[in-house]
Parts: C-alpha cells; structure tokens; sequence
C-alpha cells in the first residue's frame, strides 16, 4: 500500500511540474526539384547537428530538440505554406534556405515576433538591426562576398587591379542581381572594368553569355549561381579554356556536385566561403558516434564533411548557441522566439567556443549586436582540386570592405524603414 | 573583318548547334503528338529518367537502394560492375521500351477515345510520377555522365579558322564545342532514321495510318496497342539521346526535365505533327535566339534568350498558325 502510495505521490509532482515542451528548429528544406542537390545536405546537416545535441547532451540545457521538415522545393509559395503550416508548433528560428521565400516572410515574421536567419543569402540589408528587428544574416552577406572575391583578386594583383576585366556571371533573380551594386561601387575604387552577364532559370543553357567571355577576355569572371547554372558555367569556362583559377564563385557554387560534372577541367576553381570545409574537424567524430552509427542520420547519410552539409551543420550550430544565450538571458530552459530572437542579438563566437564545440577555425569570430544582424562580413577563399576530390581553405577569414558596403546597408535599410514606416531601434 | 561580322557569324554557328540540341528534345514531343494526337508532358521528365537510368546501368547502382536500406536496414548499393557506355545505351533502351509498354498498358489504353485535354492531363500526372520514380530509383543527387563523347572547344577548328579574321587581331578562330558537332551529326542520322522508318517500313507506314485516323486503322487490321508501344518506345529513345548530349554538357540533374521548356518554342515554329519542321524550328529558334542576344541582348541587360525564343515562335504563328511545317487545319462549315 505504502509503495502503491509513494509511486501515485511522485506521479502527482511530475504531473504538476512544468511540462518541458521540445525546442523547436523548423528545417524548411528542398529535397526535390532543380535545386534538390544543394538542399539536400544543407537540410541534413542541419538535422543532424541537432539530433547529436540530443542524442550526446540531451537536448540544449537540457530540453530536447525537434526538427520538423517541410518540403519547399524552392518554391516562394510553398516556402511561405511551410512558414504557415509550422509556425505554430512553437518554431523558434526559421532558415528557409532561399532569397525568395526569405523576402516574403521579412513582414511575417516580424509580425509572429519570430526571429529569421539567413545566413549567407536573403535581404542583405538585413544586417541593420535597427531597421530589421527580427532578421539575421550573420556571420557574411552577398555584399561581404562580393568584396571578399576582389580582396582576393587585389591580393593576387600585388594590391593594384586597376584596368583588369570583371565580368559577373549571374543568376538573373532577386538573388543573382544582389552584388551589382556592391561590386560597381568596388569599381569605382579599385579601377576595374566591370561587365554584367545575366544566365535565365535554370540555366542549362549559356553558351552566348561565354562566348561573349570568349570574345571580351575579361581578366577574372565571379559568378553568382545555384543549381545546374553552376555546372553549366564551369563545363562552359573549361570548354573556352578560360583559366579556372581567376573563376571564383560566391558561396551558393562552391559545392562538390558544382565541380565534379567537369572534371578535370574543374581543377583550380575557386570559391568564397564563410566557414571551414572538410570532414577533418573531432565534431564529425561526434557525428558519427552519436548519429550514424546509431541509425540516426538524415537523409541517405552519405552528405557527411560536403561543403553544403557542413554550412547546415554550422547553421544549426549557430542556431544551437543563439538558444544557449536565450536560455541565460532568460534564465529558462523553456524559451519562446520572442526569447531567441534575443538570444540572436547577444550571440557571441569565438575560436574557444568552436574549439570546445569541435569544430576549431570552422569559422570567423563575430559578435551581434543590436545594431549589427549581419556579423564582421568576414569570408575566405577555397579552392577544388580535382584529382583529390576536394575543396581546400586556401586563405584566413578576411575583412570585406565595410567603407563601402556599409553606406549601401544604411541606404538601403533606411529606404526600407521609410517605405514601411518601420522606427528604427537600438537608440 | 569588322568583329561584330565575325563574331556574327560565330554566334551565328552556335546557334545551330544549339538549335540541334532542341530539336532533339523536340523530336520526341512530335512524334507521340503525330502517333496519338498526345501532347506529352513528360518527355523532359523522360529525358531525365533515361539518363539517370543510363548512369546507374553503367555504374552498376542497384536501383531503389535508398528505400530498400531504410526499410530492411542493409546496405546495398552497387552490383560492383561497371558497363561500357554502349551496353547501358542498350540496356537503358530496354528499360524505355519497358517503360513505353507499362505507361500504354496502365494509362493510356484505358484513356482511348478520350478528349486531348484528358490525356494532356494524364501526362503532366505520368511526368511527376516519373520524377519521383527517377530520384527513388537513383537518387537526386547530380551525376557525372561519361559515355566517351568528345567535349570542349576544336582547336582544330580554332587554329584552321583564325585566317577569316583577315588581320582581326580580337579573332582567334571559331569556337565550336565539339559535343554540339558530335550531337548535330547524331541528330541528323537520328532524323534520316526517322523519316525512312515512317515512310518506307511497315510498321513506320501503319504508324502514319494510326496518326491519321486511329479507328480506319483498327478496321484494317492495324494493332493500336502494339503501334502505341512503339511510338512511345521511339520517345523513349529520342529521351535517352537527348538526356545524353544535354547530360553530358551539365550533368544528370533534375534541371533536364526543364529543357522541355527549350522544346516548346521549336514545336510551336516547326509544327507538332512535323519531324523535319521540329529540325527546322530548332534550327530557327537556336540561331534567332542567339543573334538576337549578340546583337540586342547588351541594350537592354541581357538574358533575353529564354523570353525571345517565344516572341519569335509567336511572329511566324500570327502567320502560320499550324507552324512551318504543321498540317494546315481545314474545317468546312
């Protein structure tokens, strides 16, 4: 009777205690359609971050985490359903993986007061917290891209690419056209000459706008691509034996499935990046440990140490320790968007934190701020080399030029407040 | 010679050869529509799963092992063969006739008789299926597809070329990929094939009496079903040489589905019931495009290719509804 009693009493207390509720992290992912390859290991190695923090640490300050997918196939409308259909499960952050549906969920998320990452796409003017209350694009931006591939050009040029040929091969998008601006201010000061190529959804198709390379001979082609743009162009640069290390990429074309259709003729190729690449880093040990040799591995499981895989996992990690800081703030487990949206504004990186993390130099220290969304806008370079099948960093993380794209930030986020009659904050 | 003529003229070469490459997808769009009045949805689709097929015979996937590992838990994934590129071919063949026979046998004989927009319908449905069966068989990642066809510029060509630049010193000789060289001689065997066996075979002659009036042909003794099979298998096939060439350029990707999109201004220029006018269209439709980027593009931002391919095929429309080479349509009132 004794125990009968004891075991109804503790039934009771857990009864009455706080009911944790899991920590959620919606994965808008795109499994299928013409950009499935990109959205596949992005998606996996967001889950699988997450399900290690579970699996190894039993959650994040000891609530678990959830992960529910929905599939957008990169299609704005279908991203926005998703945002719909999975807002109310408690979403903490939403990282929709696409400039499209990142435009058409700014207004809805400031509106549900939940906090949006999208780190290395979407509105790059984002990085002005005091206009965007709810939208995150740390730690680097198109913008930041765009002037770390001509730091690394003025690098390659003794520090003087006056009179050089740039010409940007583009996806002809909201997101293709983003660098335009930033990369004709870096003309006017650095001298060069910058052409503009655009390349119509999805593609497959390029051969005027390299013929026209062909005819112009410009110097160094940067391209902004996704999807099969990016194999196409490559396979197009090698068949006019334009030479692949003055081809460098922005972030979105610098994956393995981008080069690899060329082959050999891919060797040299390059890339700006914003975090580290390969699987030589203890957190992959971790992984494999925690999630695939316990069956728990997303997707197919063979996207492990990809570069796309790896900016999910960072992602997720960046998401995992915004919640850490939401959690102190607050002091609770339990924390709500509104909680980690503020968790986003005072995250903190440093090269400890990613050390104790297992992932040493994976990427830049940074900071947010109230002010600043967007990070240092540091990026490195990275370069395939074809007979090893691999992406290596080839530089530190470097400074962009922030005396340029900062005006562009300020101009265009203060144009954006004044049309939505949005007042600015952090005063 | 002044550039803009040279480089005219060399715009002017790749836009044939691009035309080549569209007309090929158009080819299988003319000749389900010629057979059975079908306008097929899914021949990009077809294109796509006939390459992704062809690459997983050769590297010897074993096909579904992505669902059969999550639901049995093994971990299988290759035969542990890999084929010549001319025996896929074969076999990738086989599987489109297979195909061919299972899309008559559970769609469409049970839609005969229907109106065109029912089939059209039952096409755009038979096209997701395949996408989803083509990423389940073989997975959705971009394969590297490499049958042994020569690719990148001629220097040949290059070097042979550089007099007709007259002292120009900004021409160094035509560019031409040697894959659009290798794809124009296969598309014109590919045609002369086609138009041989539509004219002078038995079969090729009952697929024409079927085209012109399905229950005449019934009465005289023509199998439909069997006439069907063979056209979509022919499909099939054009799929599979189209998905090589365009597969080869890019790799094998969802994003070949969308060349379809390439074929539809080809059809509405050449005719839908017309083979040399799918040729033709291409022919127009690569060259126009490509001028009208060279010589316009630059004035207004570029890019202009995808949106003029329409234009044009919309102008010899206002003038020749049924295409250059379509059946001209004649109702008496």
């Amino acid at each position: 009777m004794k125990k009968k009693l004891a075991t109804m009493a503790v039934a009771a207390v857990m009864a009455a205690g706080p009911v944790m509720a899991d920590l959620v992290f919606p994965s808008l992912s795109y499994r299928t359609g013409p950009y499935a390859a990109g959205g596949i290991p992005f998606a996996d190695g967001y889950a699988d971050y997450f399900t290690l923090l579970n699996e190894r640490d039993g959650g994040i300050g000891g609530v678990m985490t959830k992960v529910p997918e929905c599939e957008t196939g990169y299609n704005t409308e279908k991203g926005v359903e998703c945002y719909e259909a999975t807002k109310g499960e408690g979403a903490l952050v939403y990282q929709p993986l696409s400039t499209g549906i990142t435009y058409q969920l700014i207004p809805k998320v400031t509106a549900d007061n939940i906090p949006l990452h999208t780190m290395g796409y979407g509105r790059t003017s984002a990085a002005n917290g005091k206009v965007f209350s709810h939208i995150f694009n740390y730690p680097a931006n198109y913008w930041n891209g765009a002037s770390v591939a001509i730091n690394h050009l003025l690098d390659t040029n003794g520090g003087d690419i006056n009179g050089k040929k740039v010409a940007l091969v583009y996806h002809n998008s909201a997101y293709g056209k983003e660098p335009i601006r930033t990369l004709e201010e870096l003309a006017k000061k650095h001298g060069y000459e910058l052409s503009l190529l655009p390349v119509d959804h999805p593609g497959q198709e390029q051969k005027s706008q390299w013929l026209q390379i062909r005819r112009d001979r410009p110097d160094y082609v940067i391209m902004y691509g996704w999807g099969v743009m990016n194999q196409v162009a490559i396979q197009e640069a090698a068949n006019i034996r334009f030479p692949m290390e003055n081809f460098i990429g922005i972030w979105w074309s610098g994956a393995e499935h981008d080069v690899t259709p060329a082959g050999d003729a891919a060797n040299g190729y390059k890339s700006v990046t914003f975090h580290n690449v390969g699987s030589d880093f203890p957190i992959f040990d971790d992984i494999q440990k925690h999630v695939v040799d316990k069956g728990l591995a997303a997707g197919a499981g063979d996207q492990i140490g990809t570069v796309l895989y790896n900016r999910g996992m960072y992602a997720a990690m960046l998401a995992a320790e915004a919640a850490k800081t939401a959690q102190e703030i607050h002091g609770t487990a339990d924390i709500t968007p509104a909680m980690m949206r503020d968790g986003m504004e005072a995250l903190e990186i440093t090269e400890a934190k990613m050390t104790a993390l297992g992932m040493p130099n994976f990427g830049p220290s940074f900071k947010v701020s109230c002010e600043n969304h967007g990070g240092p806008g540091l990026g490195g370079i990275t370069q395939w080399n074809a007979a090893d099948k691999k992406w290596s960093l080839i530089s530190d993380f470097g400074p962009s030029d922030m005396d340029v794209i900062l005006p562009l930030i300020t101009a265009d986020s203060e144009s954006f407040a004044a049309e939505n009659n949005i007042e600015q904050r952090c005063n | 010679m002044s550039d803009n003529l040279i480089f005219g003229a060399e715009v002017f070469l790749n836009g044939l050869m691009a035309g080549v490459l569209y007309a090929l997808v158009a080819l299988g769009f003319v000749l389900i529509y010629k057979a059975s009045g079908i306008f097929n949805y899914a021949q990009g689709v077809m294109a796509l799963f006939a390459a992704a097929t062809l690459v997983g015979i050769m590297k010897g996937q074993v096909p579904f092992s992505h669902l059969i590992n999550a639901i049995f838990g093994t971990e299988v994934h290759y035969f542990g063969w890999h084929l010549p590129a001319i025996l896929g071919i074969l076999f990738t063949a086989a599987v489109m006739v297979a195909l061919a026979w299972l899309v008559q046998k559970f769609v469409f004989r049970h839609l005969v008789g229907q109106e065109p927009i029912i089939l059209f319908m039952a096409t755009i449905g038979l096209a997701y299926f395949l996408e989803g069966v083509s990423d389940l068989m073989w997975g959705s990642e971009i394969k590297k597809l490499d049958v042994g066809l020569p690719q990148g510029a001629s220097f040949w060509l290059e070097e042979n070329t550089q007099w007709m630049g007259f002292g120009n010193e900004n021409f160094y000789g035509f560019f031409i990929d040697k894959l659009d060289m290798f794809a124009t001689v296969i598309a014109a065997i590919l045609v002369l094939s086609l138009v041989i066996f539509s004219q002078y075979s038995k079969q090729g002659r009952a697929m024409r009496a079927v085209a012109d009036d399905h229950q005449a042909a019934l009465s005289v003794g023509i199998n439909l079903n069997f006439i069907w099979v063979m056209v979509w298998s022919l499909a099939g096939f054009v799929a599979l040489v189209a998905g090589i060439m365009w597969g080869t350029k890019s790799g094998v990707q969802f994003s070949l589905s969308l060349i379809a999109l390439k074929a539809l201004p080809v059809l509405m220029l050449g005719g839908f019931t017309s083979i040399p006018g799918a040729i033709v269209g291409g022919l127009i439709i690569g060259v126009g495009e490509k001028l009208f980027e060279f010589a316009i593009g630059p004035m207004v931002g570029g890019a202009t290719e995808n949106w003029f391919a329409y234009v044009l095929a919309l102008i010899f429309l206002v003038f020749r509804p049924q295409g250059l080479f379509g059946e001209k349509i004649i109702e008496r009132v």
